[in-house]
């Protein structure tokens, strides 16, 4: 019987379960014995000239080993011109919005490295870097969108604008001048902090030459290639190690240029150098997501067909623009969501603010899409005064278009909307909830009910064409080595792999070692973003395992004197044996031993046609207390369909957690600035991280509709989860006290927003 | 100053700062690395230890308050290469995903179910409530905990002496 699709729990568990895992911090090897600790000077102004540098007093102090700035980094070439234009590039250097290493001469955000002080220790690192003496010459801050586009005030005045990339939307009302009803809603997007357990981290050696660099990021290979440009080496002299990872959630993509800086140094003092942030460091110093201003405009007629839909967005970029344009350009392809509708427009300007650069978080321009659009289908159901459920039914894709080319330009594999929805609603018994609503209604007391619904289609592996490695390699004593050039942080790479290994070749999964993130084993490879390891990484593997048992195959049949076509692989036993004589039997020890080199070797790349479009339906229910404006989340129903399901444990697993970080942006979280650009959720005090008792134990159904873009039939899921739970939960947090008046609430739905927009809504109702 | 402690049954003796932090003593001075730091306002529990077999968050203990005191970490929880109930359910339950809050949570867990051997899922989640974790959105911890209180024998013990 095959092992896909059974319920196997993770090869990686018992290691992490009792010794715990090795991350960067927790890294022990002689190259970096004597390690000195770099402690990063950071800026505690939004926006400012800098006018001078005193590190004397620091070096003074014990066990101070160096203080290093700009001024220091005459080793590097200066950054690549550019046309200002993104070109896809994944470095942070180049153009005219350039991001240094270290302030030159102006910091753009508090939290922006100024200079780096290096120490025996870390407390003495602490100590000196307090010491070091910037003195700042403020200019006027630049907060929000809105006002960035006004462009009063100039973040990068060469570029003349803080408007750095746009493609602006349509103005043409014509689409709109048909429909019987016509809303529209300004939507806050807000700012929220990735929050990975384990903050950024880095430890470099550079030792004859190389650079070691052991660093906590979704992509080693990306890394190294970074690392390369940054500094002007050569590929090969540099390894870069990602050992286990604490969490990326998109925010360790790559490097960022804290750890580039922590490389350079080793190079320049050749110390051996360690780095890992604090939690207020990475609160202000590490990307963060979402900050977007939205307008919606939808359309449609009165029997709920949806006609026309306009998302205008203002994607906030942060201080610098580590992704160009990526974001709001996913959000605007993404625009019209699971709908079938005639007319969309959707475009975006992107500003530069003077707070922390925005990057990838979970999802990463998908869940800002299915948010407004989601958003928008409930208001306009409550306009026309029809069921959101009924409205989605009627306006969904059909089955019978896919594959389905939207107005915004993206190629939908399969889907089959109006199932979800049915099998969600089933799961959640909606019917009994509206009756439940409808009681607390007519009983007027504080605690009300409200029914969220989401659909939402997200786009994953969305450049399938950069693909993924795989190189799998069965040895003379029948164990198996794969290497991958996916990246683990959680997700259960080595059971994933392993199984499949397993279920092609019949080689145990105890027999089978998964390796990743080592640039010095696996040079090529891409790593882990969008959703797109399994099918990528995971079709690799797969497609290996399939060339590995065909080399076998000619092997076996020379050493069992039989015709290639006679020869079978047993994946039960692992044996291979001439059809219809049990009596032969070769195992893989063997059959790896009949090569000249003592080992079967495939090494493949898989490409995918095109990108994968996972789909579903969340039912969210909530409970909010009228008088306080306290909103409790009571139960989250949800149906993820991600194509064919592997491991249902792993699957699930990415489900839950995509649900919670969701609903806690619905909820809870949210990064705040005073007028001054100061952050105010700085630590974890601060910043409402969503914690257990704030959620209930979720629902899942279950749903397959496989793709036939890879071999595994399989889709991503590692963002699914949060993109459906954000608006189901909002759009429940809004219906619970809908009844009263409010149209909208933006998030988080904290108790005050809640409890203000239910008193302005009555004020409207008693004038 | 010198400090005595007993870290996993085993005695460490040092000269350390004042300042230095248990969790920074664990770490780098008795060089047990499973304990992780994930924030600095005592508001994550990813460094949660047993101190004389309570749950402490040891980023908010001195090494110096730790003195002469039997500290526990993840590493010292399994005997005789058999995991503890907690860590079996975590493993079981698909408890963790990236690792890094699991030691912290995991010896939470330990510290809570002895104090209430039979607890409900609200008891959990709101004892849980100083332990953060990113990856698994609570649901499976919760159910590793629940788990582990049906066959945890400190859970039988306290269940028998009371």
């Amino acid at each position: 019987m095959s092992i896909m699709g059974t319920r196997v729990i993770r090869t990686e568990d018992p290691r992490l379960l009792t010794a715990g895992g090795v991350y960067v911090d927790d890294v022990r090897t002689p190259q970096l014995s004597g390690a000195a600790r770099l402690t990063f000077v950071r800026s505690p102004v939004a926006h400012a000239r800098i006018t001078g540098i005193d590190a004397s007093q620091a070096l003074s102090e014990p066990g101070v080993i160096a203080v290093l700035t700009v001024a220091d980094m005459d080793d590097l070439a200066p950054p690549p011109p550019s046309s200002g234009e993104w070109d896809g590039s994944p470095t942070p250097l180049g153009g005219p919005w350039a991001e240094p290493l270290l302030a030159v001469d102006t910091v753009r955000f508090v939290g922006e490295p100024v200079a780096v002080v290096i120490t025996d220790t870390s407390y003495q690192g602490e100590d000196a870097a307090d010491l070091v003496a910037v003195d700042y010459d403020p200019l006027p801050v630049v907060l929000g969108p809105a006002a960035a586009v006004a462009d009063q005030t100039l973040l990068f005045p060469a570029a003349g604008t803080n408007i750095a990339i746009k493609n602006a939307v349509s103005t043409d009302d014509t689409p709109f001048d048909a429909c019987d009803v016509v809303i529209e809603q300004s939507i806050i997007n807000q700012r929220v902090a990735c929050v990975p357990m384990e903050g950024r981290a880095t430890a470099v050696s550079y030792e004859n030459g190389k650079l070691t660099v052991w660093a906590s990021s979704q992509n080693a290979q990306v890394s190294r290639f970074i690392l390369a440009g940054a500094l002007g080496m050569a590929p090969d002299q540099i390894r870069v190690v990602v050992p286990d990872v604490g969490g990326g959630f998109g925010a360790k993509i790559g490097i960022d240029r804290d750890t580039i800086t922590l490389a350079w140094a080793a190079r320049k003092t050749g110390r051996s150098l360690r780095w890992a942030e604090t939690r207020s460091e990475n609160l202000v110093a590490m990307t963060q997501g979402r900050a977007q201003l939205q307008h919606i405009k939808i359309g449609g007629s009165r029997d709920g067909r949806i006609l026309a839909y306009r998302l205008d967005v203002i994607q906030d970029a942060g201080a610098y623009q580590r992704v160009g344009g990526l974001l709001p350009f996913l959000t605007c392809l993404m625009a019209p969501g699971v709908y079938d509708i005639p007319d969309v427009q959707a475009g975006f300007r992107q500003a530069v603010t003077n707070t922390t650069p925005i990057a990838a978080y979970r999802g990463a321009g998908r869940p800002e899409a299915t948010a407004a659009i989601e958003r928008a289908v409930d208001l306009f159901a409550a306009e026309i005064g029809m069921d959101p459920a009924e409205v989605r039914r009627r306006n969904y894709i059909a089955p019978d278009k896919f594959p389905f080319q939207t107005k915004t330009g993206a190629m939908y594999d399969t889907g089959r909307y109006a199932e979800a929805l049915d099998k969600a609603l089933a799961a959640a018994g909606y019917a009994e909830l509206r009756l439940e609503q409808q009681r607390r209604r007519e009983n007027g007391g504080p605690r009300q009910l409200g029914i969220g619904l989401s659909s939402y289609v997200e786009i994953t592996a969305p450049d399938p064409d950069a693909g993924e490695t795989a190189k799998l390699e069965v040895r003379d004593d029948g164990t198996a080595i794969v290497y991958t050039g996916s990246s683990a942080h959680g997700q259960g790479h080595h059971t994933a792999w392993a199984m499949l290994v397993q279920d092609e070749l019949g080689i145990p999964m105890d027999q089978i070692t998964v390796i990743h993130g080592d640039t010095d084993l696996i040079p090529a490879g891409v790593g882990t973003y969008g959703s797109r390891s399994l099918q990528l990484g995971g079709s690799a593997v797969h497609n290996a395992a399939i060339e590995v048992k065909d080399e076998a195959r000619r092997h076996a049949a020379e050493m069992l004197e039989a015709a290639e076509a006679d020869v079978v692989l047993d994946t039960g036993t692992g044996l291979w044996q001439v059809r219809g004589d049990p009596d032969t039997a070769l195992s893989w020890a063997q059959v790896a031993g009949h090569t000249s080199g003592g080992s079967l070797i495939a090494d493949v790349s898989f490409v995918q046609e095109r990108p994968t479009f996972p789909f579903g339906t969340h039912v969210s229910v909530v409970e909010v207390d009228t008088e306080t404006g306290q909103a409790r989340l009571l139960r989250h129903v949800t149906v993820d369909d991600a194509g064919t399901v592997m491991n249902p444990v792993l699957t699930e697993g990415q489900r839950h957690g995509g649900i919670a970080q969701g609903a806690a942006q619905a909820l809870l979280e949210e990064v705040l600035y005073d007028a001054d650009g100061n952050p105010l959720t700085s630590t974890l005090a601060d910043y409402s991280a969503i914690s257990a008792p704030d959620l209930p134990s979720f629902e899942l159904a279950a749903s397959e509709t496989p793709t036939d873009l890879n071999p595994l039939g399989v889709k991503g899921i590692g963002e699914a989860g949060t993109i459906g739970s954000t608006p189901a939960v909002q759009n429940a947090v809004i219906d619970a006290v809908s009844h009263l008046g409010v149209r909208h609430i933006d998030m988080p739905a904290t108790p005050q927003r809640v409890w203000n927009a239910i008193n302005e809504a009555q004020k409207a109702s008693n004038q | 100053m010198k400090v005595d402690l007993t870290v996993n049954g085993k005695e460490i003796t040092a000269d350390v700062e004042d300042r230095m932090l248990l969790v920074h003593f664990v770490r780098d001075v008795a060089d047990l690395t499973a304990t992780n730091i994930g924030c600095d306002t005592t508001s994550c529990g990813a460094c949660t230890v047993l101190l004389d077999g309570e749950s402490v968050k040891s980023c908010t203990v001195l090494a110096a308050q730790a003195n002469g005191h039997d500290i526990t970490t993840l590493e010292g929880l399994a005997s005789n290469g058999d995991m503890h109930p907690v860590q079996r359910a975590f493993h079981e339950q698909h408890g963790l995903q990236c690792g890094f809050c699991t030691p912290g949570m995991v010896m939470a867990i330990v510290s809570l179910l002895k104090e209430n051997p039979h607890p409900t899922e609200e008891q959990v989640r709101t004892g849980l409530e100083g332990n953060l974790c990113r990856c698994t959105g609570y649901h499976n911890i919760v159910r590793a905990a629940l788990a582990a209180s049906e066959t945890s024998p400190q859970a039988d013990t306290a269940e028998v002496s009371s």
